[in-house]
């Protein structure tokens, strides 16, 4: 086995995990996608959002300080307490919560049977709105995440690989934290398997997505579980944002995460949480693979920008409701 | 009062057929022409011209274009940054490899190479609908904008891949590069403006505004009822991709002078198009115009305001601005989803029976 082989592995299994990463940002699409029929565009900057939250709480800053200094002439910028993480990643869970609220509230209510184009151009409206309120809030530079998790090359996994591939091949470098997120990802895929299979919500939840008139006849609340499904979403932004975060800091180029969710989706199509995890999977995969063979040695690399959309593209030609999407039905 | 159809008696068919059928307005349009000609170019300012008229008018001829796809063709593309590159960058090439050729001509064949470019990106909407079309188009967005950036030939091999604009003269007055007068600059976005908004008219107006309306209502009724809609969809894409490769190509000759692709033409070029052809309302020319107003003196009364008179940091107004704007697109949405063409409609009712209740 020659050591290009034993790159090219190492290159698949980077694509892996870096896909996991993209299938986490998908998975909060999907989970409003079927619920109401929103195509969330705001799911990356709410990713933003909530990694500048959690920093800002961990660090005791205090919120709109800029703004607040900038009207009053004040100089505040910290409380002066730090918080530990798992009360502050609870904290930041409860402002999602009450920023999915104050989405249902203030927004969506009042576009209920609007076209689904309408709202997605509502959810750009509301990515722009809220990344303007997460700079006011935290400012805008770029912060790093204390969490403690780990970081950097495995290097036992290094040593126990290197012999595979001759001289050549120096072992499987693989970021400890592209680990952890792996697991992290599919302890929180499963959990929301079995809270949509198991519980009462779930359940309420699934028959709010077959079918909405059909819910509301039989007693569900349409508004708890439209707050429910964005409080959802604002937990596996948290997570995502968290990853995310760890790895490049927090900063605005968080929220474009989101266009790169964007074929993921479609390969996966809209409404499948598997396909959210196996189309993120072949889009990681996919553009890490097509910059290692093709684009870095012959079209001048950064192939990444642009690939999984050309990917997505011409797969969607063939298969317009994506992999695991429900059939298109076009009535006259 | 003043604006009624009562009394207006047209006796040939050309005047039944007119673009404004009622006298107010077309009143109101000579007036509207003859300010923008007559009196703007001879008190206009570099800062004027800079801040507001100059982007004013680029930007709508580039919502005119994306307001045929989307609103009237209902193809959602969220490419326009990336077409609006071709257009600057085939203007760019034409002027370097023709010096002699005049730039009036450059920026209409930059149009027609963008038009071809865009009929190929639109050749999946024949297959992929709505949402999946919306990011389809992203693959044209960041792929163009790879493409400019890595190939040098587009960019004749200079070593900071930018490009800049070498000066080009109209009627012997300089229209691009370093010595060009704010009024030049004005008035040749102004002519091309003009034009571009009167086909556009008449292009809505007509047989085939007719079947891309058809087929943004509904695509298969449309097909029944025989529309083509391989020539409808394709010809929605060229003749939006042509709009908006001269707005790109003059947006780079005339305006910036010199641009760096992924700086001046990046995805958030395409939101920008987009949310002003929403705010100043879908399927609609005027709100074009009224949309691309809006977003272009927004920002600069924005910081006309927050710095200059109330004293605050730049950061925080530019960060003020983007909640405004975001709040303002979702309080449109909800409160008037049609846009301000539609307040300006509504207006027009009003005025048939004022001063009268009715």
């Amino acid at each position: 086995m020659s050591a290009d082989f034993f790159y090219g592995i190492e290159v698949v299994i980077n694509g892996l995990m870096a896909g996991v990463l993209y299938a986490l940002v998908a998975l909060g699409f999907v989970l409003i996608f079927k619920a109401s029929g929103i195509f969330n565009y705001a799911q990356g900057v709410m990713a933003l959002f909530a990694a500048l939250t959690l920093v800002g709480v961990m660090e005791g800053q205090v919120p709109f300080s800029h703004l607040i200094n900038a009207i009053f002439g004040t100089e505040i910028h910290h409380f002066g307490w730090h918080v530990p993480a798992l009360l502050a990643i609870f904290l930041t869970l409860l402002v999602m919560v009450f920023f999915a609220w104050c989405v249902q509230k203030f927004v969506f209510r009042h576009l209920v049977g609007q076209e689904p184009i309408i709202l997605f151009m509502a959810t750009i409206g509301l990515a722009y709105f809220l990344e303007g309120v997460g700079d006011l809030m935290w400012g805008s530079d770029i912060k790093t995440i204390a969490l403690g998790l780990p970081q950097g090359g495995s290097l036992w996994l290094e040593q126990a690989t290197s012999g595979l591939g001759g001289d050549d091949f120096y072992g499987f470098f693989i970021d400890k934290l592209d680990i952890v997120a792996t697991l992290v990802a599919a302890v929180l895929v499963i959990s929301l398997i079995v809270f949509a299979q198991y519980t009462k919500q779930g359940r309420a939840m699934r028959a709010v997505a077959d079918d909405h008139q059909a819910a509301l006849s039989v007693g569900i609340s349409l508004n708890f579980i439209w707050v429910l499904v964005w409080s959802l979403a604002g937990l596996v932004a948290l997570v995502a944002g968290v990853m995310w975060g760890a790895k490049s800091g927090v900063q605005f180029s968080l929220s474009l995460i989101a266009l790169k969710a964007l074929p993921v989706l479609m390969l996966g199509g809209f409404t499948s949480i598997p396909g959210a995890i196996v189309g993120g999977l072949i889009i990681g995969v996919g553009e890490k693979l097509f910059e290692f063979l093709i684009g870095a040695p012959f079209l001048g690399g950064a192939t990444e920008n642009w690939f999984a959309y050309m990917l997505a593209l011409v797969f969607l030609v063939f298969r317009p409701q994506g992999l695991f999407g429900e059939r298109i039905i076009e009535r006259v | 009062m003043f604006y009624r159809e009562a009394g207006d008696f047209k006796t040939s068919y050309e005047a039944d057929n007119q673009t404004f059928p009622i006298a107010f307005d077309r009143y109101r349009y000579w007036a509207v022409l003859a300010v923008a000609y007559l009196v703007i170019p001879f008190i206009i300012n570099d800062y004027w011209a800079n801040a507001i008229f100059v982007p004013f008018l680029i930007y709508a001829i580039a919502a005119i274009g994306l307001n045929i796809l989307v609103g009237y063709c209902g193809q959602v593309s969220l490419g326009t940054g990336g077409f609006m590159a071709v257009g600057a960058y085939a203007c760019y090439k034409l002027m370097t490899a023709f010096p002699d050729v005049n730039i009036v001509l450059h920026v209409i064949l930059a149009g027609g190479i963008t038009a071809i470019v865009g009929a190929a990106f639109g050749l999946p909407s024949l297959r992929i609908k709505g949402f999946y079309l919306a990011v389809a188009t992203l693959a044209a967005q960041f792929f163009l904008v790879w493409l400019f950036n890595k190939v040098e030939w587009f960019y004749n091999y200079s070593a900071s891949g930018q490009i800049n604009a070498p000066e080009r003269f109209v009627a012997g007055v300089p229209v691009t590069g370093a010595n060009t007068a704010p009024w030049a600059q004005y008035l040749i976005c102004l002519v091309f403006l003009t034009v571009c908004a009167i086909v556009a008219r008449n292009l809505t107006r007509g047989t085939l505004g007719r079947t891309w309306m058809a087929i943004r209502d509904m695509d298969i009724a449309a097909e029944i009822i025989g529309v083509n809609p391989l020539r409808a969809k394709l010809s929605a894409f060229a003749v939006s991709s042509f709009f908006i490769g001269v707005s790109g190509a003059l947006f780079f000759a005339v305006y910036l002078g010199a641009v760096e692709v992924g700086e001046a033409f990046g995805i958030q070029k395409s939101f920008l198009v987009l949310f002003m052809i929403i705010i100043g309302g879908l399927g609609s020319i005027f709100g074009s115009f009224a949309g691309a107003a809006f977003l272009v003196v927004l920002p600069v009364a924005l910081k006309v305001i927050g710095v200059d008179l109330l004293g605050w940091p730049t950061d925080i107004v530019s960060h003020l601005q983007l909640v405004i704007v975001g709040a303002l697109i979702m309080f449109f949405l909800i409160k008037e989803p049609h846009g301000l063409a539609q307040l300006w409609r509504l207006a027009k009712e009003k005025l048939r029976l004022w001063p009268f209740p009715y």
